[in-house]
């Protein structure tokens, strides 16, 4: 049973398979396991970020293409959901249509820029969506009679997903049982079904297919397969995906803006993530999005005291500041680029390549 | 044997044929005309054609390095914006321990403080180039994926090194005194400092052109681009050749930055990541490894951005990105596409 | 019979997961055309292509003057003397005529009477001196890229099929011209398919099949020796079909 929810694909490695359900029931329990408002808050965006980052190694680690549009997608999502609760007020349909129109927009986006840009070569990609997403963020950040601009949108959900809501009077382990905890809940299932959902489409005919042309698509071509369209197949899956995982954002900040979810850092972020967690393999993104969020909210500080007890050596302090973790990421992406390639999942299941 | 069976066959181009191998080179011109058109007003036309002409021409001097690199390597390097910003760095440091220099009106002072400055971000960033092609590039050849990967770790990391040396904020920079202002022609306003740029990116253009067609260097890099295996069967050493053209690249990079900051008069960090849009833009509307598409490109961009933003400001990214899609509909592999063997 | 300019002995090649040559026995004796025949697919470019380091041999020594090159990069390779004309001609089409002539001799401005000689070989690469490449029909292209292999004194010219897809005046002209260059102190390792080019050309000649030399010896003893050209070429024919 368990083994077919998650498509027959095993974390083959044991450590691994801990680490996954660590994490699984740290974010199933996590309102009881870690009470607080910072703790659900990174909870969420752990789960929110474990699906973008999946549906982004669809494209990088199981199809091979470099797409800088992804936040684009996840904005796409976000601004979906956003505008169509800040025009139809906070009530459910308002959000499910605003979250079917984001996909759909998304989809019909990725299936143009695919058809577009990935019939030459696939570094053009690369290129097209680099400037396409940043000509998007643009864009948005100056239509602000729409978008509210820079400052972005903030509106209201529907109420039975915020604090005021409360579902019973008596709290369990002391928590309160309240519309926040029925936003976390909703944030987490649809993060699950839409990670099995990925899963599912990797360990497909349809998967094994990508990983072809992935490694050789002349052959792929000889053999019969249109490297396009399964090429384009996989850009409009993962901005679907993508798109969807921005929705679940817009619900829980119950604000967006080109900051959460447009700009460039945190496509570099994505690309952080999935390296660091392993290109190729679903559980990679599991792995990477948690261990990324959990240093940018927790090791930030830790840095922040390094920085101050070294607060008298001039360049190291510098180095040190909690501002500066993303050098020591670059580093560390650069070097896992060279080395493990297949990243933590890779080292865990003993992957040498 | 007979000599006349192994003559060529010329065949006659048609008109629209010749016409089309030669319409790239139109398209700035055609352009220049409809937003001539389009603005109505010749004064502030020619005020906004010099900007475009000026920005164009900026970011050629940024483009060429990096089309060069792939034509002749298939290295695609999305690290360059790095070399950018850290040549507005190092030249800007220059130009405000020369304060003595620029801030006096005299035209020979300011423009050796901007030699000098560019001197010292071309070395620097050419420096940069060389360290890494040897650490970063290198050991990526022929692995796209990772190339586009671990340039883009060095334009994270050398982001924030920029940070760690130069402090968290944006800089500001004041252009030499004689190059302030502007300078009427035929009643539009001219900005000096445009001037300036587009002399320094039309005699870049036509120094590489020459450097390119005349010199030994040259034509090994254009035979490289279009064959690599075959000019190190001749004898060549061809990685030596790409390390400095990289170098070369690179170094390019670092003068466009400094003529970049001094034409924003603020500098940031992230400036090598923001104008990376539009030189990879520029890149792709010309071909990539095309110099003289890159040219085409960056005036056909520079010249439709100045105007949109003139006609349309809220729209200015997008023409570009409008003219880019327009561009590959009509040659999918860019204006000029590079002949490769393989 | 004279030492040999170049030996092969024992090399195997992989490209990527394929195994291409399984062991190359070869020797080119010096001055003189040495033959590489044999059928599609038997090994005879990728052997070219390992002697010139385009390909890594995997496995054995090249000799070339006594000295193991096996393990240089093509551009040492070539600069001991040795000159490569590719099956797809390897023309910079973007270059003249003359540009194409000039980096291809390496010491700088070439030798003006070996360049008129050259040019007598091929005369089209007088006419088109200052035409690109590109514009060449593919038989002067080809005479474009034997004259660069031969544009300074070489040892060694290795030429990959030049008579693929040429009219047979072409050939005819290709053939009087390496004749001619026979003449001259260079030794030729000429893959062909056309045997009637090979028999007008070659003095010893080895055939491959399945990435092995099946056959050496004199090309008079194989053109005087119908029984083993059927034996041979018979067996690249049935193997071909």
């Amino acid at each position: 049973m368990l083994v077919r929810i998650i498509s027959g694909d095993m974390p083959r490695s044991r450590l691994l398979s801990l680490i996954v359900l660590v994490i699984g029931f740290s974010l199933l329990f996590a309102p009881f396991l870690f009470p607080g408002i910072k703790s659900l808050d990174t909870a969420a965006r752990i789960a929110i970020f474990i699906v973008l980052v999946a549906s982004y190694d669809l494209l990088l680690g199981y199809t091979g293409i470099v797409s800088f549009a992804h936040t684009m997608f996840y904005g796409i999502g976000a601004y979906g959901t956003a505008l169509a609760l800040d025009a139809w007020g906070p009530s459910f349909w308002a959000m499910g249509l605003g979250t079917l129109l984001g996909a759909l927009v998304a989809a019909v986006l990725a299936l143009l820029i695919g058809l577009f840009s990935l019939r030459v070569r696939a570094i053009f990609f690369a290129m097209v969506t680099l400037a396409i997403a940043s000509a998007f963020a643009v864009l948005v950040s100056q239509m602000s009679a729409f978008t509210g601009g820079e400052d972005g949108l903030t509106y209201r959900i529907p109420r039975e997903l915020t604090p005021a809501f409360r579902l019973m009077t008596d709290k369990i382990l002391d928590v309160s049982i309240n519309g926040r905890l029925l936003a976390y809940y909703l944030i987490f299932f649809c993060a699950l079904v839409l990670f099995l959902v990925l899963l599912r489409i990797v360990n497909s005919p349809f998967g094994t297919t990508l990983k072809a042309v992935r490694d050789n698509s002349f052959r792929a071509e000889a053999i019969g397969y249109r490297v396009i369209w399964y090429r384009t197949g996989a850009t409009v899956l993962s901005a679907v995906v993508a798109a969807l995982a921005g929705s679940l954002l817009a619900i829980w900040l119950r604000y967006t803006g080109p900051a959460t979810t447009l700009s460039m850092e945190i496509m570099i972020n994505i690309l952080l993530m999935v390296v660091i967690g392993g290109m190729g393999t679903m559980y990679g993104a599991v792995v990477g999005a948690t261990i990324f969020i959990l240093a940018q909210t927790y090791l930030q500080d830790l840095m922040g005291i390094a920085s101050k007890a070294t607060d008298g050596i001039p360049l190291l302090s510098e180095l040190i500041a909690p501002e500066r973790w993303l050098l020591w990421l670059g580093v560390l992406f650069i070097l896992s680029v060279y080395f493990f390639p297949t990243g933590i999942v890779g080292r865990l299941r003993g992957e040498v390549k | 044997m007979s000599d006349e069976r192994i003559r060529p066959r010329f065949d006659e181009l048609s008109f629209s044929q010749r016409l089309g191998e030669h319409a790239p080179l139109l398209l700035a011109p055609v352009l220049a005309v409809l937003g001539l058109i389009a603005i109505g007003d010749p004064t502030t036309w020619l005020t906004l054609t010099v900007a475009g002409l000026a920005m164009g021409l900026m970011i050629f001097i940024m483009a060429s390095g990096l089309t060069i690199v792939f034509g002749l390597m298939d290295v695609i390097n999305f690290g360059h914006g790095a070399f950018v910003a850290v040549g507005a760095f190092v030249g800007v440091t220059v130009l405000s321990l020369l304060s003595g220099w620029t801030g006096t009106p005299d035209i020979v002072m300011n423009i050796s403080a901007i030699l000098l400055a560019i001197l010292a971000a071309m070395i620097a960033t050419g420096a940069m180039g060389w360290l890494f092609e040897r650490v970063i590039v290198m050991p990526v050849y022929g692995f796209h994926l990772k190339q586009i990967l671990v340039t883009m770790g060095g334009l994270i990391v050398t982001e924030q090194l920029i940070h760690v040396i130069w402090g968290p904020d944006a800089l500001h920079i004041a252009r030499p005194e004689t190059l302030q202002g502007s300078v009427i022609v035929f009643g539009a306003a001219i900005e000096k400092y445009r001037i300036l740029a587009v002399a320094v990116g039309l005699a870049l253009f036509f120094a590489m052109r020459h450097v390119l067609r005349k010199t030994r260097i040259g034509l090994l890099v254009r035979a490289g681009v279009e064959n690599g295996e075959m000019v190190e069967a001749l004898g060549y050493r061809i990685k030596a050749l790409f390390l400095w053209v990289f170098v070369a690249g690179s170094a390019l990079a670092g003068l466009g930055g400094v003529m970049w900051g001094l034409y924003q008069e603020t500098i940031t960090a992230q400036m090598g990541s923001e104008i990376m849009v539009l030189v990879f833009v520029v890149v792709i509307i010309g071909g990539l490894g095309s110099v003289e598409g890159c040219f085409i490109g960056a005036l056909l961009v520079g010249l439709l951005a100045n105007y949109a933003a003139f006609l349309a400001p809220k729209v200015a990214l997008v023409s570009t990105i409008a003219l880019m899609v327009a561009v590959l509909m009509w040659r999918p592999q860019g204006l000029y596409p590079v002949v490769k063997a393989k | 019979m004279p030492e040999a300019l170049l030996t092969l002995d024992g090399v195997h090649t992989h490209i990527g997961p394929y195994h291409i040559l399984h062991g190359v026995d070869l020797e080119v004796p010096a001055g003189g055309v040495a033959m590489l025949l044999g059928r599609n697919g038997a090994g005879k470019t990728t052997t070219l292509r390992t002697i010139m380091g385009l390909w890594k041999a995997s496995a054995g020594t090249i000799r070339f003057h006594g000295r193991d090159i096996a393990g240089l990069d093509t551009p040492a390779i070539a600069k001991l003397g040795i000159a490569f004309v590719p099956e797809d001609m390897g023309i910079f089409t973007d270059l003249t005529v003359q540009e194409n002539m000039m980096l291809a001799a390496r010491s700088g401005a070439p030798d003006r009477p070996r360049l008129n000689w050259i040019c007598d070989l091929f005369p089209p690469l007088r006419t088109f001196w200052h035409s690109p490449a590109g514009t060449l029909s593919g038989g002067q292209k080809q005479m474009l890229s034997v004259a660069r292999a031969i544009i300074e004194p070489r040892a060694l010219i290795l030429i990959d099929e030049p008579t693929k897809g040429l009219a047979p005046a072409i050939i005819k002209a290709m053939t009087a011209a390496l004749r001619q260059l026979k003449e001259t102190d260079t030794t030729i390792l000429l893959v062909e398919q056309n045997f009637s080019m090979a028999r007008a050309l070659g003095d010893t000649v080895a055939v491959m099949d399945d990435g092995r030399i099946i056959h050496e010896g004199d090309m008079a003893d194989l053109s005087a020796d119908a029984g083993l050209q059927e034996r041979l070429m018979g067996l690249s024919l049935e193997a071909h079909q």
